[in-house]
């Protein structure tokens, strides 16, 4: 389970500039969930990601997993249990180091980077298998560099790379959003199966309002540090995008954009 | 034929500092001027060694561990001071020299009488006659060879996977749940230790360990770096390791082609101008994009 409690978080503290986006933050995930949030630009769907993880620090407040206090502990270390995917399909491979390098870094995860041989044999035929599974035929091109490779294909890699070892949480910061419509459409399928047999808990940041109801079962909506909707369970498989849109657009209104 | 010996000896010694500069420069992308106060390190390190009687070639293991030693202490201004990487370097830079002073004990030592890596009984007595004037030659090139073997096998290790993401993609390391300071620092000490072993080569051969040794170094290694790399881009099956070294003896073979035709007094400005074309001709000069992990880098 994932606790965040009290969170308060400004920017830019100590200036004109100073701007307070979390006052008494509070969001509590269960274990398994499969969170979608969703919400206009600057109402800190991101921050929330960056504060999970760690990317960023918070004036006060706590973070909890399973109960034990997280908020002193580094980004680096935290990610021993979170895989993240970024909307920049760069951020999640290396693009100098070929397909079958960057399979073997993430399967590493969590061991000791030593002196032992970069890529075990061994493993390569796995590797094949779960890039196969991807369905881009990257399975034939493991020496291939992945910066020679697109968007989809990074992101696809990058998604099976934070997933390939054993993690609880999964955080997908608008993770199809810089991919074209067939594309999105295959990495969210892909997500939703790996969160489905991995029994992942995630919590998935999109403007896609079709994805947010139509995957997961929570929905979280989000406007000036706040969550204004939250829903589980039956409200949440029964919620159309046109509900889900009419509101977001009440809140716009209502605040002048 | 001793001017294409002398290019190659130097060429192939200074092939090593490059090697060192090409983690730092282009595996880790990081601009580190160290290298300048980590070449001499090596030499007065050897310096206050050989003068002391100990065996030349444990000379080279220190002088290695020496300039790791600076590396790391320019990893750890820059990683836990949060000084920017190229402020690190010159602070380690400025620093070394007066290290570099005590070390060695004066600014100049003489090692004309002294055993070297190069010359001494055991080698007298193994090396045929008629080798005899390639024998310098032919240790720097073992020398060289084991660095760059050592260096290629470790880059394909876990730890040299991990390193080589650093530069690439910060940001993945961070995610694989290891500390990105951590793998900087191990980079910059394995870069400086190669360029202080650069150093202590140099300085056996020249048989005088000189403080200003060092001036221009990173240029040296950053245009033989440049050359190995740009000129071999397209041979996909050489090694970028290879490539460098490459670079490193046509940079010292320009060098000494220049340098026929001017004084002596001149072979900086022809350093730097040669760097320069260099540069220009590579397209190197263009500004990289550090933040954005998906910009292309030219290998």
């Amino acid at each position: 389970m994932l606790e965040l409690k009290g969170i308060y978080k400004y920017y830019n503290p100590g200036t004109v500039n100073e701007m307070c986006l979390f006052q008494n933050f509070d969001l509590k995930v269960e274990d398994g969930e499969f969170v979608s949030v969703v919400g206009s630009n600057g109402s800190g769907k991101t921050s929330m990601l960056n504060i999970i993880c760690g990317s960023i620090p918070v004036e006060a407040g706590k973070i909890y997993i399973n109960g034990t206090d997280i908020t002193k502990e580094k980004e680096f270390r935290r990610n021993r249990r979170i895989g993240r995917v970024y909307q920049n399909p760069a951020m999640g491979t290396c693009p100098s180091m070929t397909i079958l390098e960057n399979m073997s870094l993430a399967d590493n995860k969590g061991k000791v980077y030593g002196f032992g041989r970069g890529t075990s044999k061994a493993r390569i035929s796995y590797y094949r298998e779960s890039l196969s599974q991807l369905g881009l035929g990257l399975e034939d091109k493991l020496d291939i560099k992945v910066g020679s490779l697109s968007g989809g294909q990074r992101q696809a890699m990058a998604l099976l790379m934070s997933t390939m070892t054993p993690i609880e949480f999964l955080i997908l910061d608008e993770h199809t959003a810089a991919l074209d419509p067939k594309t999105a459409e295959l990495i969210m399928e892909l997500t939703d199966k790996i969160v489905k047999e991995k029994k992942l808990t995630t919590i998935m940041v999109t403007h896609n309002l079709r994805y947010a109801t139509e995957y997961g079962d929570r929905l979280l909506m989000m406007h000036q540090g706040g969550i204004v909707l939250d829903m589980k369970g039956e409200e949440k498989q029964k919620v159309s995008v046109d509900e889900i849109l009419k509101l977001f657009n009440e809140i716009s209104i209502e605040c002048g954009n | 034929m001793d001017f294409i010996i002398t290019i190659l000896e130097q060429g192939l010694i200074y092939g090593i500092l490059a090697l060192g500069v090409y983690i730092t420069y282009k595996i880790l992308d990081f601009p580190d001027l160290t290298v300048d106060g980590s070449f001499p390190l090596g030499g007065a390190v050897t310096a206050l060694l050989i003068t002391n009687g100990v065996n030349p070639y444990l000379s080279l293991l220190a002088s290695f561990g020496a300039g790791a030693l600076a590396g790391i202490c320019t990893g750890l201004i820059h990683v836990k001071g949060k000084v920017r990487d190229l402020l690190s370097g010159i602070i380690m830079m400025t620093a070394l020299w007066t290290i570099n002073l005590y070390i060695a004990g004066t600014s100049n030592v003489p090692l004309f009488s002294q055993d070297s890596i190069f010359k001494n009984d055991w080698l007298d007595g193994i090396v045929p006659e008629d080798l005899s004037g390639y024998t310098t030659l032919i240790i720097i090139l073992i020398l060289t060879v084991i660095a760059k073997v050592l260096l290629d096998l470790y880059l394909k290790t876990k730890s040299g996977y991990l390193l080589r993401a650093v530069g690439d993609n910060p940001v993945l390391v961070t995610s694989l749940a290891k500390d990105q300071g951590n793998v900087k620092i191990v980079g910059l000490a394995i870069a400086n230790g190669l360029v202080a072993l650069a150093g202590s080569a140099f300085c056996q051969e020249e048989r005088v360990f000189e403080i200003s040794m060092g001036t221009g170094a990173i240029v040296i290694g950053l245009a033989s770096v440049i050359i190995g790399t740009s000129l071999f881009r397209k041979i996909t099956i050489m090694q970028a390791t290879t490539a460098v070294l490459i670079g490193s003896v046509i940079y010292k073979a320009c060098v000494a082609v220049a340098i026929r035709n001017f004084q002596p007094q001149a072979m900086k400005l022809i350093t730097a101008v040669l760097f320069l074309v260099i540069l220009i001709i590579s397209m190197e000069r263009r500004k990289k994009v550090k933040t954005d992990a998906g910009t292309e880098r030219n290998l």
